[in-house]
């Protein structure tokens, strides 16, 4: 800890850190562009200016940038000096010659950094009396829009997207004042994380283009603290909606998870919500059609038909909150309940599960995996299934840079010095794959093979490690040779990472993994471990160890069930479609969603179920962390016909019409307590969030901003009588601006960044303890499993299913792998066409091109697709985008009888 | 039916039908009069502000009585929930009540006047103070510290203007040797008592314009102060009912100074009702112009006032009268 | 004694005066058949402008809804092809509002306007809720000259980047020239 004083006032802040970081620690109010926490300072924007003093008797002093300057015990500066002030006038005014006056059509505008700093600056009025310089725009593609006239050269934006987040088509051009950020030549920005220059850029230069066409400014959307459903891991999302229609996701602050960071995909995957065609009310079938009908008329029919039932089935979902899955299991009983999942990945998730519960190695936090200095990723493309940890892993093997930095004594946020130093060296990270990834650049060594081989590949890796350790089947020497070096490299780190999931569906690459972690600890290394899974809630539903969707689908194919209740999810997309009719044919089918899914068509009765966004409930992320998300908006506020609500409300409602006594659940806290009551597993689940009778000074927490426009009039067409605001029996959050909002509530209660005279995401700084690190309330969530490690090595099944010839290999995409993003229609538009990949020795060996147009068979299911080469696939396999196509996640691997249709 | 016919028929039965007439036709013009006022006031206090005043409902303005009093009875008439309620609902009754009884005894023309009490004057009085109740139970019931500071603020004003009040009259009963208000009037046909009880009749004005809460002597609803003083937590028909109970004590304090001092109904060419109606209407603009040109005095004025000046007056008055009397009476 | 007559006689004098007015010229001005005179800035009904050109001047940037003290500007921006804003809907809820005229003064293009005519009286209140097709005028109002896309740095149809006032032609970024 080092002393500073600030304009006379001393303050304790760590030593080596720079003034800017020391001085917005302290909560003090400093202009900066340039620099960002995760970025660092490269001093190029002039802002931060302040002035330093010798020591007490130095009334002269000199200007120093704060961000460049380290914090050392008994430093003296002033932020208030006059010429300092000065200073900083003079240079936001310079920055303000070319910016075009054009804020009332910006998109930036109401949570602009550049705003804001102007304003902490006091620049007013413009006196240059000549011209602006001006630029061409350029076409980014569907999520970022580009006006470059608004530029004030910070270079945040290269700064993120070449050297945080390693993308090659954004840089920088021209010279002086010409400089201009953008890509070389019009064309998609393909960076998997380009969202985040939105947030980045402190002005209106990249914007939100998902968000243009019904814009709506920061001040005028309702917000709730909210958790990404496109992936396993849980980011934390401050989704904002305006007219009753979810308007923009932006990045919540979470130090564990995705600190400052989102992926594409749960950035602009939001218009699932808005979709026209979502079931808003309930519906029936009558006469062969599904009609809208009335609520009671929906539940009173399906009293009559649960009462006459005999054996009611409930499948559960993975994208579905622990409250309604747990609301399901209570209502059709526990031996009537059935995991969700695609029943190999019931399987894997359970195994991944018992990893996780006994591994000897440290769970890693996504934000952990920064902290790895040497990495094993086993089969997972995780900028496909798991992007946010392919952006977390990167900073790991970037790393290095700072171990560097701190042998010369340069401290590690002198960003510029740091990469000089750092040059090409990475950490040591090692991939094996079955196609190439967006991550070999930062690998060692990347080994292509299937998911057994790379099973065997790992146990080669952890006998190197551990010679206890089971031994591998026999390997080609180039492959033990990168085993041998991957041991090395992980012996000699000092938190060796390994990450594998579930995404290849092998089984035996997990437990090959758990092996990896085993051996680590065996030879008294302390490993992290870090598991992707399928879906948002994966973990969550796993936890109520529920017996696969296949024996509930034969059950009911058999006749022994009459009814099948399922929730959230389509059974199309997890288990083969001729599985599915059979049951679907003996059965009557009930289904709550909030989308028109295949199965949602089929059903007797179909109810509208909330979305992440429209409901409240905890999902549990791959590592175990129960995380709480927040109702945004009330869904019939604007549209009073909408019967949206949780599934958990539908099934206690369900329930009444059904057995007319039932747990009488009104809100949500009861069936959270609920759960945690009978299931030992989810014990902790109710201090994952405050209760709904939480409240600061009395007052529930605001959703909105202060300064919310328009309350009198937003719903004036409908009625000029406003109704009462909407109550919000479930959480301590009220649907207004009325109510506590500062930045010290409790974290997982935060819905926005906002904070007086900082409208913009920066306004994170003061919702830290200390800029970059833990919320002031708290970081949400909490962690449901305790490994309780046992030693000792699992048996790997490595053996290469019976096939000949070819089979087929699940390949993911980021964009249209994932169900519900990918019914966002910008989303769509960057997801690929369906095809089906061949190694292009396999397609030589085939007589097939590039182009031609084949039919293959999976599981029972014909597809057409056209062929696309891919040099870099591992030989005998077929990549076909499994889940792009809407399709289950193979029962068995099969062997592809792959026949040409039509030539290219 | 011919029963009741029989009924009627008997003796004594008709002249009592006709004295209750007499009784309902006479409250009930009081209480139009007093109705009346509303608009006669708004309209007045508008001329001598150089506005019109409420000139638009009606012919000059007269249907504004009308659409006033259905305001005021389609009115939400909200109950507060701290209130006291029996008291609350009571006050008001009281005021409207009380104020009405008190014209009881006014001779409106020969032969018309609901009682002619020999012991009139003090019926009078003795009404009159029972409206303090009104305010000061209004006041109480309301649980809120503006009324009970009207409230408080009534009673102490009405023990002060009670005292010199009936002191006042009293010069006049000496004068006639009766409290009957029909022996008052006849009295006064040859010379109206306003020259020979000039000092009393300014004091019972004062008297009567305190009586009635009206400015400048409307302290208890003293809106700078008050809020509303002690109708604060009124509204619709209740406060309708402290509003028109003031109006209607206009009109009683008015008929009272134009039966006491004024002759009454006499006068010369003209029909007595029409003398009667003259006389009172013209005290009733006098109380408006009082409230249009003069400003509140200070509370402890007031009271400095009732006591210390006009008490002595009153005392004085009545002293040099009885002497006065005494003195030319034959020994 | 003499303070205490002076104080009789001069409340009696305040007496006879304001009798006296009875007879005074009124200043009642006897609205409906006499109009009154209000001036240009008078805050009375709200409408929307239009600019030189005839374009709606609203770009639906929202700072007039958001310096509503009463909050009864309601609106959504939205788009023409060639990146022009506008209002899709515009909503002003004449029952809330105080005609405070704070929405004039945020308005950065002199789109919204007040204007000296107050007579919106309805029996329904329902009625008093404004959409845009009640607001928009097809004149320029009390800013004949004012165009907002003439000032500002966006490229619209008709006028390219670099052609608004005190702008530079676009940087050729690819050029070598200093």
């Amino acid at each position: 800890m080092a002393k500073i004083y600030v304009d006379g006032r001393p303050y304790e802040v760590h030593d080596g850190d720079n003034l800017l970081h020391a001085c917005l620690s302290k909560k003090l109010d400093l202009p900066y562009f340039c620099w960002h926490p995760a970025m660092g300072s490269v001093g190029a924007c002039r802002q931060c200016a302040v002035k330093q003093f010798k020591d007490e008797n130095d009334t002269h002093g000199k200007i120093v940038m704060s961000c460049m300057t380290p914090a050392a015990d008994g430093t003296r500066i002033s932020i208030d000096d006059p010429e300092a002030r000065a200073f900083r006038a003079g240079v936001i005014e310079w920055l303000m010659i070319n910016h075009p006056h054009d804020c009332p059509v910006c998109e930036e505008g109401g949570h602009c950094h550049l705003q804001d700093m102007t304003v902490m600056t006091g620049h007013a009025r413009r006196r240059y009396r000549f011209t602006k310089r001006t630029h061409l725009n350029q076409e980014l593609g569907p999520f970022i829009a580009h006006e470059m006239n608004r530029c004030i050269a910070c270079y945040r934006c290269v700064r993120f997207y070449r050297d945080y987040a390693d993308g090659q088509d954004l840089g920088v051009f021209g010279a002086h004042d010409n400089v201009y950020f953008g890509r070389e030549c019009d064309g998609v920005l393909e960076n998997e994380f380009s969202g985040n220059l939105t947030e980045v850029c402190p002005t209106g230069v990249f914007t939100d283009k998902t968000h243009s066409r019904r814009y709506t400014r920061k001040w005028d959307m309702q917000f709730a603290p909210s958790i990404c459903a496109h992936c396993s891991l849980g980011c934390n999302v401050s989704p904002g909606e305006r007219y009753g229609e979810i308007r923009r996701v932006e990045n919540r602050y979470n130090s564990h998870v995705n600190h400052y960071f989102l992926c594409d995909r749960g950035r602009f995957g939001y218009g699932f919500v808005n979709r026209g065609d979502r079931p808003r009310r309930a519906r029936l079938r009558l006469e062969r059609e599904l009609a809208e009908v009335d609520t009671e008329h929906a539940l009173a029919h399906l009293g009559g038909l649960l009462r006459g039932a005999r054996r009611v089935l409930g499948i559960g979902s993975p994208r579905a909150s622990v409250e309604s899955n747990f609301a399901l299991r209570t209502l059709v009983g526990a031996d009537n309940f059935f995991d969700g999942h695609a029943p190999p990945e019931t399987e894997l998730v359970k195994l991944a599960r018992e990893i996780l519960s006994t591994t000897t190695a440290e769970l890693a936090t996504l934000r952990g995996l920064e902290t790895a200095d040497a990495a094993l990723v086993l089969g997972e493309d995780l900028t496909q299934t798991a992007p946010r940890a392919a952006l977390a892993l990167r900073q790991a093997a970037k790393g290095v840079g700072g171990k560097l930095a701190a042998a010369l004594k340069v401290p590690e946020w002198q960003a510029e010095s740091v990469k000089d130093l750092r040059q090409q060296s990475l950490y040591p990270v090692f991939l094996t794959a079955i196609d190439a990834t967006r991550l070999d650049d930062v690998a060692r060594h990347h080994l292509r093979a299937a998911p057994e081989q790379q099973a065997a590949f790992a146990m080669a890796v952890a006998q190197a490690i551990d010679p206890a350790a089971p031994p591998p089947p026999a390997l080609d020497a180039d492959t033990r040779g990168v085993a041998a070096e991957a041991a090395a490299a992980l012996l000699a780190a000092e938190r060796p990472l390994i990450v594998a999931g579930t995404s290849l569906g092998s089984a035996a690459l997990l437990n090959a993994t758990a092996n990896l972690t085993t051996a680590l600890s065996a030879r008294g290394r302390k490993p992290l471990l870090f598991l992707a899974l399928p879906e948002a809630n994966s973990l969550g539903l796993s936890l109520f160890s529920a017996p696969p969707l296949t024996d509930a689908l034969q059950l009911a194919a058999d006749g022994q069930a009459d009814v099948l209740l399922v929730l959230e999810n389509d059974l199309y997309r997890r288990a083969s479609p001729a599985l599915v009719d059979a049951a679907l044919t003996k059965t009557r089918l009930v289904v709550i969603d909030h989308q028109l899914t295949a199965t949602a068509k089929r059903a007797e009765v179909l109810l509208p179920a909330a979305t992440v966004f429209e409901g409240d409930g905890i999902f549990v992320n791959n590592e175990s962390r129960a995380q709480r998300h927040y109702q945004v908006f009330q869904p019939d506020f604007y549209r009073s016909e909408v019967q949206i609500a949780e599934a958990w409300r539908w099934l206690d409602r369900i329930c009444h019409a059904w057995r007319g006594d039932c747990c009488g659940w009104e809100f949500l806290d009861q069936v959270t307590a609920a759960c945690a009551k009978a299931l030992p597993q989810f014990a902790r689940i109710t201090e994952a969030a405050p209760s709904a009778r939480f409240r600061i000074k009395g007052l529930k927490l605001a959703r909105a901003p202060a300064r919310y426009s328009g309350r009198t009039a937003m719903r004036a067409n409908l009625s000029v009588h406003e109704p009462r605001a909407p109550q919000d029996p479930d959480s301590p959050l009220a649907f207004s601006m009325e109510g506590y909002a500062a930045p010290d509530e409790p974290g997982p209660l935060v819905p926005f960044a906002w904070a007086p005279g900082w409208d913009s995401p920066q306004a994170w700084n003061k919702f830290q303890d200390e800029v970059g690190g833990k919320l002031r309330g708290g970081d949400p969530g909490l962690r449901l499993i305790d490994a309780r490690p046992q030693s000792g090595y699992r048996a790997v099944d490595c053996a290469a299913p019976a096939a000949d010839g070819l089979r087929v290999v699940a390949l993911h995409h980021i964009f249209g792998d994932e169900e519900l993003s990918a019914l966002a229609a910008p989303v769509s538009a960057r997801t690929p066409a369906p095809y089906l990949a061949l190694a292009t020795a396999d397609a030589r060996r085939l007589g097939l091109a590039a182009g031609d147009i084949v039919d293959l068979a999976v599981d029972g299911t014909r597809l057409r697709l056209t062929l696309k080469l891919s040099p870099q696939l591992a030989p005998g396999c077929i990549g076909v985008p499994l889940a792009l196509l809407g399709l289950p996640v193979l029962q068995t691997v099969v062997a592809g009888d792959i026949r040409k249709v039509a030539a290219a | 039916m011919s029963g009741l016919l029989h009924w009627l028929g008997s003796p004594g039965v008709l002249p009592v039908l006709v004295g209750i007439g007499k009784a309902i036709t006479l409250l009930l013009g009081v209480v139009l009069t007093g109705a009346l006022l509303i608009w006669v006031e708004r309209r007045l206090l508008g001329l001598w502000q150089d506005r019109w005043g409420p000139n638009r409902v009606g012919p000059l303005g007269l249907g504004q009585v009308v659409a006033d009093m259905v305001k005021i009875f389609f009115k939400e008439d909200w109950t507060p929930s701290f209130v006291d309620r029996p008291v609350f609902v009571l006050a008001p009754c009281i005021a409207l009540s009380v104020m009405m009884l008190g014209f009881a005894i006014v001779p409106v023309v020969p032969g018309w006047q609901v009682a002619d009490l020999n012991i009139g004057i003090l019926f009078f009085l003795a009404i009159a103070s029972l409206g303090v109740y009104a305010v000061m139970l209004g006041g109480w019931a309301s649980n809120n510290k503006y009324s009970l500071l009207g409230g408080l603020r009534s009673a102490a004003q009405m023990i002060t203007y009670e005292v010199f009040m009936g002191l006042a009259v009293m010069g006049v009963v000496v004068q006639v040797g009766s409290f009957k208000l029909g022996d008052i009037v006849a009295a006064q046909a040859n010379g109206w008592f306003v020259l020979p009880q000039f000092l009393g009749f300014l004091l019972f004005a004062l008297a009567g314009v305190a009586a009635t809460h009206r400015a400048p002597f409307d302290l208890p609803e003293a809106e700078q102060e008050l809020a509303a003083g002690f109708h604060t937590e009124y509204s619709g028909m209740k406060f309708g009912m402290f509003f028109v109970g003031e109006y209607v004590g206009v009109v009683v304090v008015s008929a009272l100074l134009t039966t006491l001092y004024f002759g009454g109904w006499q006068g010369p060419w003209l029909p007595p009702i029409v003398w009667f109606a003259l006389k009172t209407g013209a005290f009733i603009v006098l109380f408006i112009l009082l409230r249009a040109a003069l400003p509140r005095p200070r509370y402890d004025q007031l009271m400095d006032g009732g006591w210390k000046v006009c008490l002595p007056l009153a005392l004085i008055n009545l002293l040099v009268t009885a002497a006065v009397i005494l003195a030319r009476q034959p020994v | 004694m003499l303070a205490i007559l002076r104080g009789i006689w001069s409340n009696l004098r305040s007496l006879v005066i304001i009798f006296a007015h009875l007879w005074r010229h009124k200043d009642t001005i006897e609205y409906p058949e006499v109009k009154p005179y209000l001036p240009p800035r008078y805050r009375g009904r709200i409408v929307l402008t239009r600019d030189p050109d005839g374009q709606e001047r609203c770009v639906a940037c929202n700072l007039c809804a958001v310096a509503c003290p009463v909050g009864c500007i309601a609106l959504q921006k939205t788009e023409t092809e060639d990146g022009r804003w506008y209002p899709e809907f515009f909503r002003i809820n004449f029952s809330r509002c105080i005609f405070c005229g704070l929405c004039e003064e945020a308005c950065p293009t002199n789109a919204i306007q007040l204007t000296p005519d107050f007579e919106m009286c309805e029996y329904d209140r329902q009625n008093l809720v404004y959409e845009k097709e009640h607001l928009l005028i097809s004149g320029t109002g009390k800013y004949p000259d004012y165009n907002f896309y003439r000032v500002a740095g966006m490229s619209i149809a008709g006028k390219p980047k670099g052609t608004a006032e005190h702008e530079a032609l676009p940087v050729d970024v690819k050029s070598l020239l200093p």
